[in-house]
């Protein structure tokens, strides 16, 4: 049962990619949406467009993952309200790891402004281009973008708060170099 | 006597050839704006946008079995390009790119029409765009649709050609932008 006492290599380097996509594209999406027209705006469109759909692909791979290898047990001595919470939280950013890149491509189509995967791969538009569903979108895009910057919060809150206050190596599990916990 | 002969034969014939000039201007359609569009694709790394310039008018003087009478006047009002987007359409108009207030009209004038193939030709003439003016060549087809003339075709154009775009544009955006034309004149 030692192997259950933490997530799996691949598990571990797709969140912790995931993860690094979802810092990067926030930092990016917040920064270049108001900036003046100019070639690096394009630019950033375009990156940004590009870690969405990066985030996307390794979410599927996850998730198929996941439903193929048996999440790490939590250790007994967490009260069930917390981990209820936490499937609820996982869930969630599952969700949104779908649903923020979907909703930018959409929009992306809606603003006449398509999304080609590195430049190379065009990605078939599923709506056409129409300014009003394209401003709904942006307040979708960015809502969903806002309510995911929270849960991750809370997400690392509680990794924080595991490792430092309750110290029961529940983010070993995750970390590499942390010492995954006794169940 | 035979100076008055050739008085009123030159008289009649100026009046001869003023009215056939003018039956050709009146034959000349003019364009059906609501069922005609233009617009401008660009690309920029590797992203197609296209948008539409609302305003333009003209006519064309176009019979298949006469190409040699074959006329087009095409104006385009370059403010009222629609990226549907209207940020960008600001910037766009600005002196960088179309710099609408100096430059309000884009023109095609052509000066001849070959047929290059089964209603397939190709219009010879002067596009004139932010003051410049190149010798392009339209290929086009024409079709008749309940009446009317529909005429339609696409190009390359080169932006830097014309100074749309600063310098600052070029690694992002290519030179090549696709001109499409859907044309309809009431007949």
């Amino acid at each position: 049962m030692n192997d259950r006492e933490r997530y799996t290599p691949v598990a571990m380097s797709l969140h912790w990619l995931i993860a690094l996509l979802i810092f990067a594209g926030w930092g990016l999406g917040f920064y270049m949406h108001d900036l003046p027209l100019s070639p690096a705006k394009l630019r950033y469109y375009s990156w940004h467009k590009w870690m969405g759909v990066t985030t996307f692909i390794l979410a599927v791979l996850r998730v198929g993952w996941l439903a193929t290898h048996p999440v790490p047990r939590l250790p007994r001595a967490i009260p069930p309200w917390q981990t209820r919470t936490a499937r609820v939280t996982h869930f969630v950013l599952y969700l949104l790891m779908f649903v923020i890149p979907l909703s930018g491509w959409l929009m992306s189509s809606a603003k006449g402004v398509p999304t080609v995967y590195f430049g190379v791969l065009p990605i078939p538009d599923l709506i056409g281009k129409d300014k009003a569903v394209g401003d709904v979108l942006v307040v979708v895009h960015q809502s969903l973008a806002f309510g995911l910057a929270a849960l991750v919060g809370l997400h690392v809150a509680a990794a924080i708060k595991h490792q430092f206050m309750d110290r029961d190596g529940v983010m070993g599990r995750m970390v590499p170099f942390l010492k995954p916990p006794r169940l | 006597m035979s100076t008055s002969v050739a008085r009123f034969l030159s008289r009649w014939f100026t009046v001869v050839l003023a009215a056939a000039m003018l039956t050709a201007v009146a034959v000349a359609s003019s364009l059906d704006a609501t069922k005609s569009g233009i617009t401008a694709t660009f690309r920029q790394m590797n992203v197609p946008v296209e948008g539409g310039f609302k305003v333009f008018r003209g006519t064309i003087d176009f019979d298949p079995r006469n190409l040699k009478l074959a006329r087009a006047r095409i104006e385009i009002d370059t403010a009222s390009f629609d990226l549907g987007a209207p940020e960008y359409e600001e910037e766009l108009r600005g002196k960088e790119w179309f710099d609408t207030p100096t430059y309000p009209k884009a023109s095609f004038i052509s000066s001849g029409v070959i047929s290059v193939g089964e209603n397939r030709f190709v219009a010879k003439g002067k596009f004139t765009l932010k003051g410049k003016t190149q010798e392009i060549k339209v290929p086009f087809t024409m079709r008749s649709e309940s009446g009317a003339r529909v005429f339609e075709g696409e190009l390359p154009i080169s932006r830097k050609a014309y100074a749309i775009g600063g310098a600052e544009w070029d690694d992002t955006l290519d030179d090549e932008v696709i001109v499409k034309f859907r044309v309809t004149t009431a007949n």
